[in-house]
């Protein structure tokens, strides 16, 4: 099975990287543009016999700073 | 001085850290490999150094704070061994849990590479003693994640605790309060952004760096 790990930066965190893309897109003319965030996809694929308390603990350990990040884990089973 | 320099493939302030140990304390520092698990015994001093550890992947410190050595890193800094983190050696004794924060892209998201200034906050630790409390100094960073973050009641606490150690005296990287360089609660761990071993030598244009290593080896002697 595959599992896609989202780490995303918490609330009210600066996040540099998402304010340089919000001006970008203004500069190519979009606008109505409330905010930007940037984060990360993680895909893993792994043994169907995985947990998600395993893969919570991979999240924690090292695939997210949770210090300054959440992350959202989300399974895909695949269709057999 | 028995010291030794923990070396993560992408380091590069490898060398320049054991030759300020060396100039300083006299003697050379262990190098040790980041998959090794075990550290050299009785050591005064454990350095990890700047660099871009794993290719910064990840997150900048986030690979090198899992291998091997860290391990016995943080069981050595838990029994008092004195903690030294430079650039991307701060970055990974927070990612280790070491230091509280994180180290985030600059705020202006440029390399900052320069001489800057840095105030003198806590002089009575182990790395700061031979500087004057509030007296400013230069040092010069190279970094992309320097800005230094932590929720507000950490920073609350690391700030009534006198754990900054550095502070910026200018506006370099975005950091919370300015913070440079941070103590643990304990006062042997200290991870700083700046490059003290790049200010040694009259050839280096100014040498205030010394004295961090000098009064090191004054507090550990």
């Amino acid at each position: 099975m595959k599992a896609r790990v989202f780490v995303t930066l918490k609330p009210g965190v600066l996040d540099p990287q998402g304010r340089a893309i919000h001006h970008a897109l203004e500069g190519l003319g979009f606008d109505g543009i409330e905010s930007v965030r940037a984060g990360k996809l993680i895909e893993l694929e792994l043994a169907d016999s995985t947990s998600d308390a395993s893969i919570e603990a991979m999240c924690r350990k090292l695939l997210a700073n949770t210090v300054i990040e959440n992350f959202r884990i989300e399974r895909q089973e695949l269709a057999g | 001085m028995n010291a030794a320099v923990i070396v993560f493939p992408g380091s590069n302030c490898d060398r320049d850290l054991a030759v300020a140990i060396r100039e300083v304390s006299g003697r050379a520092p262990a190098m040790v490999w980041h998959g090794d698990a075990e550290l050299p015994d009785k050591l005064d001093l454990i350095a990890v150094p700047g660099g871009f550890s794993y290719g910064d992947y990840l997150r900048s410190g986030a690979m090198a704070a899992r291998s091997p050595v860290m391990r016995a890193v943080i069981e050595a800094a838990g029994k008092g061994v004195p903690v030294l983190g430079v650039c991307n050696g701060f970055q990974i004794l927070t990612e280790a849990g070491l230091l509280p924060g994180a180290l985030m892209r600059n705020g202006g998201l440029s390399f900052v590479c320069r001489p800057v200034g840095l105030r003198i906050e806590n002089s009575q630790s182990i790395f700061t003693n031979a500087y004057a409390a509030g007296s400013d100094i230069t040092i010069p960073v190279a970094h992309h994640d320097g800005n230094f973050q932590a929720d507000a009641a950490t920073l609350e606490r690391i700030e009534g605790e006198g754990r900054v150690a550095f502070r910026y005296t200018e506006d370099v990287n975005g950091s919370a309060n300015a913070i440079a360089g941070l103590l643990n609660d304990a006062g042997n761990v200290l991870g700083m952004m700046p490059h003290p071993e790049r200010a040694l030598e009259k050839a280096h244009g100014n040498q205030d760096g010394r004295r961090l290593f000098e009064g090191l080896l004054e507090a550990v002697s």
